[in-house]
């Protein structure tokens, strides 16, 4: 219980962080102060905050559980290529949206969407694919919270109630204190999990008897050694996610967040030192993951090594449905906390459960992305800012505020997390693939809305069919996957165990370059915008 | 040229990740426990934020920012 009171603690203080940005707010109606803290990120919480908007539960707990499962391959997967694409994108399109922002006065990409290929309804239509694909998120943010505060606390805390503290507490500080109480508590977060995570991988290996006996056992066993190579990995599904952290600057709420420094020169030090961020959080929860299978003496760990031996070797007999509960089963998400709960003195790990609820948290900036994107793509765009004012346009942010996170609560404590775990995987690859739309905005003159519809259409199009594939075609036990359409020796399309490849690559390959594709050939075919809208962005 | 030499960097760090010379062995363990697949690509973080440093000192979009404050000045707006 006592790790419980560090994490409730921890949850009074991001609260309060909430409010005390509400009150250095006091008596600001503006939409822009409260969406976007009036634009007045410094460069120390504007690098702090876009990286901790970008760790979410996923970064912590799925990175040492997908490491546990799939051994060392996990940082290259993951980390080292949103090391690179990352600060990569937000150099050449953050600073240029933030510009465009400050220039234009935009608040959400759909609003520079709008206004850079006149249209109305199309970015409705953008508007509505953003918003399907971020909702997930804040569901498995509630989920995550509400799991986390169950077994930080043996049990004593039941899921409902841990779920409904966590939606009280992201709704109540993004409710009041809007961006800058969401970027100031994502900045304490980001800061609480690098000083505490590099403590807790220094006791961890103290009390497993050291990392160099753990890594030369894991060696010696036939089955772990494999875990600290990346054999079992084809080189095309390693390349394949290179693409994902394209995702990362479509996403509404990184690419809001990207309007809210003061300064351009402030994205210096994000750019700079975004891959060390990366390095500092990923390294550690993917070795800790991968050394995780050495333990001996945690019968939960010992159980998911049993479930994942049974369904290497049985699999192949087993029922789709008994392969899936296997497979839930030795599932690693939760391994972190194990060792903690083993090796960790009591204080360090309530600290790292308040520093792993921090991660789980992470979706008080989807929660305030929706917001911003309904009250101003909507709520303003279709009339009723200029009929309501801009007062009522914020107190309608906050009631979509109560309203989404309600919602996500009520269906966090009816269906299961898998569902959504899955939805997040496509969610990556659909933004992944709106990414072309937002280069094509700002770097290409000959784009239009069409060109924008059809690569809108076609995420949609593509992100629902490869989940009715997936849901229709069963996951294959570990090994050779299952051929659906082949063209002479080539495998085009395949069930894999993990998922699904086209031509042996991730979905997220062809999704990205046919939406590129799409909206190129689709705007050279279509008119172009007035001359005068082209030149506001690109000048005569 | 300083542009060419910066693609050629992105392109180069970019093919870097893809390190197939590693992958099918975990030596040698480096500090005695950190098999070398995992310590090249924690070293190519680095050299990914040694790029960004680059492309921040050599390819940064002043003329965005400078127009800005220029609309700012001509508005009388603070920034």
């Amino acid at each position: 219980m006592i790790p419980a009171i560090f994490v409730f603690l921890y949850l009074a203080a991001v609260l309060y962080i909430g409010v005390f940005a509400f009150r250095k707010a006091r008596g600001k109606q503006e939409a822009e102060d409260y969406f976007l803290a009036s634009r007045s990120l410094g460069p120390f919480v504007f690098l702090f905050s876009l990286f901790g908007t970008n760790m979410t539960a996923f970064a912590i707990l799925g990175s040492s559980g997908h490491a546990f499962s799939n051994g060392i391959v996990t940082f290259g997967l993951m980390a080292s290529s949103s090391g690179l694409v990352i600060p990569l994108t937000i150099f050449f399109v953050g600073t240029r949206v933030w510009a465009l922002g400050k220039k234009h006065g935009f608040m959400t990409p759909v609003q520079m969407f709008r206004d850079r290929w006149e249209c109305s309804h199309i970015g409705t239509v953008i508007f509505v694919v953003q918003a399907v694909l971020l909702v997930p998120y804040i569901i498995i943010g509630i989920m995550g919270g509400g799991t986390t505060l169950n077994v930080i606390s043996g049990g004593l805390v039941p899921y409902w109630f841990g779920g409904a503290i966590v939606a009280l507490v992201v709704m109540g500080y993004v409710f009041f204190g809007g961006m800058r109480g969401t970027a100031w508590v994502n900045t304490f977060q980001t800061i609480l999990f690098l000083t505490f995570g590099i403590i807790a991988i220094v006791v961890i290996g103290a009390g497993m008897g050291g990392f160099r006996s753990a890594a030369n056992a894991m060696l010696a066993s036939p089955a772990l050694a494999p875990l600290l190579t990346r054999e079992r990995i084809s080189p095309y599904y390693f390349f394949s996610y290179t693409f994902i952290p394209l995702s990362a600057i479509a996403f509404p709420h990184i690419l809001i967040f990207c309007l809210t420094a003061e300064k351009m020169k402030h994205f210096k030090k994000t750019v700079i030192f975004y891959p060390l961020c990366i390095l500092a959080i990923w390294l550690p929860c993917v070795f800790l993951g991968v050394m995780a299978n050495r333990v001996t003496d945690v019968p939960q760990i010992k159980a998911k090594q049993e479930a994942r031996r049974v369904l290497a070797t049985q699999g192949k007999n087993l029922a789709p449905e008994q392969r899936d509960e296997l497979r839930e089963q030795s599932a690693g998400d939760d391994v972190i906390m194990l060792l903690l709960q083993r090796y960790a003195p009591l204080w360090l790990a309530g600290l790292l459960g308040a520093g792993i609820m921090a991660a789980v948290m992470a979706s008080d900036s989807q929660i305030l992305a929706l917001s911003t994107m309904f009250t101003e793509d909507v709520f303003a765009f279709y009339g009723h800012k200029q009929r309501f004012g801009e007062g009522v346009q914020v107190k309608a942010g906050r009631l979509f505020i109560v309203l989404i996170t309600l919602f996500a609560y009520a269906v966090a404590l009816r269906a299961p997390e898998t569902i959504f775990e899955l939805a997040i995987q496509y969610a990556f690859s659909g933004f992944a693939a709106l990414s072309p739309l937002l280069i094509a905005a700002i770097f290409w003159k000959g784009s239009t809305k069409w060109g924008a519809l059809a690569s809108t259409i076609w995420v949609a199009a593509s992100v629902v069919a490869v989940a009715l594939f997936q849901h229709f075609v069963p996951a294959p036990a570990p090994g050779p996957s299952v051929v659906v359409w082949s063209l002479g020796s080539t495998e085009v399309l395949s069930r894999t165990p993990g998922g699904t490849a086209v031509l042996g690559f991730m979905p997220v390959v062809p999704m990205v370059i046919i939406s590129a594709l799409l909206m190129i050939i689709v705007s050279m075919l279509t008119r172009k915008p007035a001359p005068t809208t082209i030149n506001r962005y690109f000048g005569v | 040229m300083k542009r060419i030499l910066l693609v050629i960097a992105v392109v180069a760090l970019y093919a870097l990740h893809q390190d197939i010379w590693f992958w099918r062995t975990a030596h040698p363990l480096v500090f005695g426990f950190v098999p070398i697949g995992l310590f090249y690509q924690g070293c190519f973080s680095i050299a990914a934020c040694l790029l960004m440093w680059l492309l921040v000192a050599f390819a940064w979009p002043a003329h965005l920012e400078e127009e800005i404050e220029h609309s700012d000045t001509e508005e009388g707006r603070p920034h």
